[in-house]
């Protein structure tokens, strides 16, 4: 049964991080940029979240509804500024730019608010509640809403790539940056919609983590960062649904190894990414080389 | 005279390559008076001055190989803390075995290059940005191996041994020797290899990959040699940082910090140029004993000024200081002297 368990456990926890996954590999496949303060800023949305609800006492889901487009709006101001133009300049300084960012911010939260963790507390029955399958299995409602949000945010995300005229735009801007600009898009301004995207389900991925666990300012680089990296790496770079594949094996993987001794979760997650980099480099979806 | 005669015709004699436009004895002269003065501070400051100069060494050394990495072959590693913390467990090993933690220093340099190997074979799949996450994630994988060995300390890491016999005085000046020699050791190391064959290749590669590899340039061996340098840098560093510290945790020495204050202090100092680092050193000893009270400011500022540097005076300071005295203390380029008809004299900077 304890397998089953850890099996059930894992491929919910894959829910949680496919949404931490899919901001990153939006912002690889429309503008080339790997973002290495992903994690960092969904702590940051976290932490807001955290100052919102202690401030004004709103209920919980409500935070959402104020962080999400705050972090979005956040998503296209730093497109615009900081990361446009550090990709005018190259590359690797769009990379060292990002990895900047993301130390300054980590350590820019250690220093005002102190190593300890916090949690969103949310007094909920719907999260700190579960419900049991047989008589060993319990699962939390959290891990399964978070899940179907997931799959609702990956569904929204898709239909908007390929049936809106924004999702039109970016796709072309994603494909050729100078035909688009030519045929009159501002590519510009569509790379900033595709962050504010982004940063908008990282701002959903670091509350449901603030809820799911604990937020610390290092949450942000040796969990969030580093399992979506996992998970968008083994689903296989450049797909949403290969993200969320991804997502739920290294969920499974954590799991198993997990119950084969405790302290080995994060170590099981990390060989089978390395597992999957030396047997299949492409990722477990896509069919092509990757370039 | 039209345009194609200009640049096809070449009077015979009429231009010169030269590596510098000064006399290279004068800067290595320099350079030896430098390493000398150096060695004898000992004798001259106080011990709790060469502690700090050690602290210097250790991040002019990562910085350098980062340089090398990021500067040359275009490698963003984000993960060089994983080499910081095998060259320091290598020390650590070796010392609970008996050896002279001074006598394990080279070995944990050569271990760590030799790590490198199969690491590369794993990372050197993904590109660029990929690349420095999955380095990343590689550092966080050693880390979690190695606190699974209770005998090396486990989860928290355990004191230095060997060391004990030393006075004091004794162990502070051989600790500021063994970082000197690393340094030095470390920048010559870099300074040959970019003046040979690799840095005409790795050039080329920054110039165009494409055209290197058409013509021959083996791309993925010369990275290869690359990483595999910075690893025994990096190792070489993590050593002296175990036996400066007399300690080894393991969330310390495979700490991210390491990787990004090679980084910055790269980024400030000048990528892609030796002289780089040893400027970006400078200012992080200045800053960090500055700030040194106010915990973890001197990382935040010095990460701001990273990113302005970065975005708005990409060769950093040494970029500053080249382009208005046209001076290079580690010449690894060439100088094309044209002299025309007319006997007047101009030259063309290559690198």
């Amino acid at each position: 049964m304890g397998w089953v368990n850890a099996i059930i456990q894992g491929v919910l926890t894959g829910g949680l991080y496919a949404l931490f996954a899919c901001g990153l590999s939006l912002m690889f496949g429309v503008m080339k940029v790997v973002n290495l303060a992903h994690g960092d800023l969904a702590v940051v949305a976290g932490y807001v979240a955290i100052g919102i609800i202690t401030v004004t006492h709103v209920p919980v889901l409500w935070s959402f509804l104020i962080v999400v487009p705050v972090m979005a709006l956040l998503g296209y101001v730093l497109q615009r500024t900081v990361i446009q133009s550090a990709l005018d300049r190259s590359v690797l300084i769009t990379l060292l730019v990002t990895f900047g960012l993301s130390v300054v911010i980590e350590n820019g939260l250690l220093q005002f608010f102190t190593a300890n963790s916090r949690a969103i507390g949310t007094g909920l029955a719907l999260v700190s509640g579960s419900f049991t399958l047989g008589s060993q299995i319990q699962i939390g409602y959290l891990l399964v809403v978070v899940f179907a949000v997931a799959v609702v945010v990956l569904l929204g995300l898709q239909y908007f790539l390929s049936a809106s005229k924004y999702g039109r735009l970016i796709r072309a801007v994603a494909d050729d940056q100078e035909a688009a600009q030519l045929a009159g898009a501002d590519y510009r301004h569509v790379f900033g919609i595709a962050a504010a995207l982004a940063f908008g389900t990282v701002a959903l991925a670091g509350i449901a983590y603030g809820m799911y666990s604990q937020l610390s300012p290092t949450t942000g680089t040796d969990t969030i960062l580093l399992f979506a990296f996992a998970a968008v790496v083994i689903g296989g770079l450049g797909s949403l649904w290969g993200t969320l594949l991804g997502g739920v094996v290294l969920g499974v993987a954590q799991q198993i190894g997990a119950q084969i001794n405790i302290s080995d979760e994060v170590l099981a997650g990390y060989i089978l990414f390395l597992g999957v980099l030396v047997l299949r480099p492409q990722g477990l979806t896509s069919r092509r080389a990757q370039s | 005279m039209n345009l194609v005669s200009e640049t096809t015709v070449r009077p015979a004699g009429s231009f010169r390559v030269a590596r510098s436009r000064r006399n290279v004895a004068w800067t290595g002269a320099g350079a030896l008076i430098v390493v000398v003065v150096l060695a004898l501070f000992p004798y001259i400051v106080y011990s709790g001055t060469t502690a700090i100069i050690v602290q210097a060494f250790i991040v002019l050394t990562m910085a350098s190989m980062w340089n090398l990495l990021a500067g040359y072959a275009g490698l963003v590693s984000v993960g060089q803390q994983a080499f910081v913390g095998l060259g320091a467990y290598f020390v650590l090993i070796l010392a609970i075995h008996g050896t002279s933690p001074f006598a394990a220093l080279p070995v944990a340099a050569i271990g760590c290059g030799v790590a490198a190997l199969p690491l590369w074979w794993l990372v050197s799949r993904l590109r660029s940005g990929y690349f420095a996450i999955a380095t990343w994630v590689l550092a966080a994988t050693i880390m979690l191996i190695i606190e699974k060995f209770s005998s090396i300390g486990g989860g928290t890491g355990m004191p230095l041994p060997g060391l004990s016999g030393l006075s004091p005085a004794l162990l502070t000046a051989y600790t500021y020797w063994a970082g000197l020699a690393v340094t030095v050791v470390a920048l010559a190391a870099i300074y040959l290899l970019l003046r040979g064959r690799l840095g005409l290749v790795l050039t080329a590669i920054r110039d165009d990959e494409v055209a290197a590899r058409s013509s021959g340039a083996r791309v993925g061996l010369a990275r290869l040699l690359v990483f595999v340098v910075a690893g025994a840098g990096c190792g070489a560093a993590g050593a002296l940082l175990a036996i400066s510290q007399l300690q080894v945790q393991p969330g310390a020495v495979f700490s991210v910090q390491w990787t990004a204050e090679m980084a910055f202090v790269t980024i400030i100092g000048g990528l892609g140029t030796i002289e780089g680092p040893i400027l970006g050193t400078a200012v992080y000893m200045v800053l960090q004993q500055t700030l040194a009270s106010y915990n973890a400011w001197y990382l935040i500022i010095l990460g701001l000024v990273a990113i302005i540097v970065a975005l708005f005076a990409r060769r950093g300071l040494w970029g500053l200081v080249d382009e208005h005295l046209n001076v290079r203390l580690f010449p690894v380029g060439y100088w094309l002297r044209i002299t025309d008809a007319a006997g007047r004299t101009g030259a063309m900077k290559g690198k």
